[in-house]
């Protein structure tokens, strides 16, 4: 996954409760797939997405972890 | 399995997931915060115990890797206030619905409370009977709809950090599925204190109230809770008519009246040396 996020697709329901409340608003639901698409350079690590995903399906790595 | 973070440590090895709840229902996002704050308490996980009725909400104990009761509806207080009373050194926590908490086993909620019994209860509140399908709980709001209510809830309902303070609890603090981070912080603050504690955790039931009260949507559902619960600092300066569409969060009992534990080894060495 990428440098920021690592995202468990299995684990998601595709509620995007993710994408809707992203500060950044840096994540959209794919139309075909209904999972979240990051678009990291956007991404401030802030993660909210991790929190707030009901299905523990996101992680954000911590800012300046590798 | 992706890379590990705090909640992942403590889910059970031997579960399936994803778990049974539906896609975004905010119980699941209520058990990340109370991992996260079981994770910051840096207690050994042997020496906490959690402890459910029945309902969707009252899953969650069979997830975690702890001590774990998954007991009979409504009476979740009663299995802890036993293991509290066993084993005083433990951290024991109680997760209970809307419905298992002040509907079936509202008794044992004021009495819990009126002994200041130390459990470390999290309410989440979906205003409704989720896992039976949407029958009126004590919190459904005058007006909302349930399946025993299509015309709108002809009672009053069940303000539940009201009941918590009125009835003695130590610490009675509200957030929501929206507001994880405050959730967090209160579930971790009351773990802190000594007697009984209450955390409301208000939050989204996309299935039943969301689908019979315009929020079917999941995001919908938090939505309406960043739009309309305000901290209680603010929400004490609206108008009347605002308080009636707004609701108060925050902190509401921070309080430190002996517990029962501690009243209760008290007794116990005083007739000892008494001997
Ligand atoms: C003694 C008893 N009465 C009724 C039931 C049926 N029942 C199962 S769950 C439930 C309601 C659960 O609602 P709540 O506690 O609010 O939790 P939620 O499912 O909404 O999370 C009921 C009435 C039962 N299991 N046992
Ligand atoms: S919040 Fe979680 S379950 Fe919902 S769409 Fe995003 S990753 Fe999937
Ligand atoms: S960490 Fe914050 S900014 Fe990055 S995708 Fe998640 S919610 Fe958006
Ligand atoms: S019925 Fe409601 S509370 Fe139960 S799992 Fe579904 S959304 Fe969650």
């Amino acid at each position: 996954m990428g440098k920021k996020i690592s995202f468990y697709e299995k684990w998601c329901k595709g509620c995007g409760i993710c994408a809707a409340f992203c500060p950044k608003k840096c994540i959209t639901m794919d139309e075909n797939t209904n999972k979240p698409v990051w678009n990291e350079d956007e991404c401030i690590q802030c993660g909210f997405c991790e929190l707030r995903c009901p299905d523990f399906a996101i992680v954000v790595k911590k800012k300046g972890e590798k | 399995m992706i890379e590990q973070s705090v909640v992942h440590k403590y889910l059970r090895k031997n579960k399936k997931f994803p778990h049974i709840w539906c896609p975004g229902c905010g119980h699941g996002v209520i058990m990340g915060s109370l991992l996260r704050a079981i994770d910051k308490m840096g207690v050994d996980r042997n020496n906490v115990a959690v402890i459910s009725g029945i309902g969707c909400s009252s899953r969650t104990p069979t997830y975690l890797d702890f001590n774990t009761l998954h007991t009979t509806h409504g009476r979740a207080l009663a299995f802890a206030t036993g293991v509290k009373l066993a084993r005083p050194d433990m951290l024991v926590i109680v997760v209970m619905g809307d419905g298992d908490a002040v509907g079936i086993g509202g008794n044992h909620f004021i009495h819990a409370a009126r002994r200041n019994m130390d459990l470390k209860v999290v309410v989440y509140n979906n205003n409704i009977y989720g896992m039976t399908g949407g029958q009126a709980s004590p919190t459904t709001p005058s007006g909302k709809k349930a399946t025993t209510a299509r015309y709108g809830n002809i009672e009053r309902s069940f303000d539940i950090c009201d009941l918590a303070r009125s009835t003695g609890a130590n610490y009675v603090a509200r957030a929501t599925s929206y507001h994880v981070k405050q959730l967090e912080n209160y579930i971790y603050k009351s773990f802190n204190k000594k007697g009984f504690t209450v955390v409301e955790a208000v939050t989204h039931c996309p299935t039943t109230y969301g689908r019979l009260n315009s929020l079917k949507e999941p995001v919908a559902g938090m939505e309406f809770q960043k739009n309309n619960f305000i901290m209680k600092n603010l929400w004490d300066k609206l108008s009347d008519e605002e308080k009636q569409v707004k609701f108060p969060m925050g902190e509401f009992v921070d309080v430190d009246k002996e517990g029962f534990v501690t009243k209760y080894l008290n007794l116990i060495e005083s007739v000892r040396q008494g001997d």
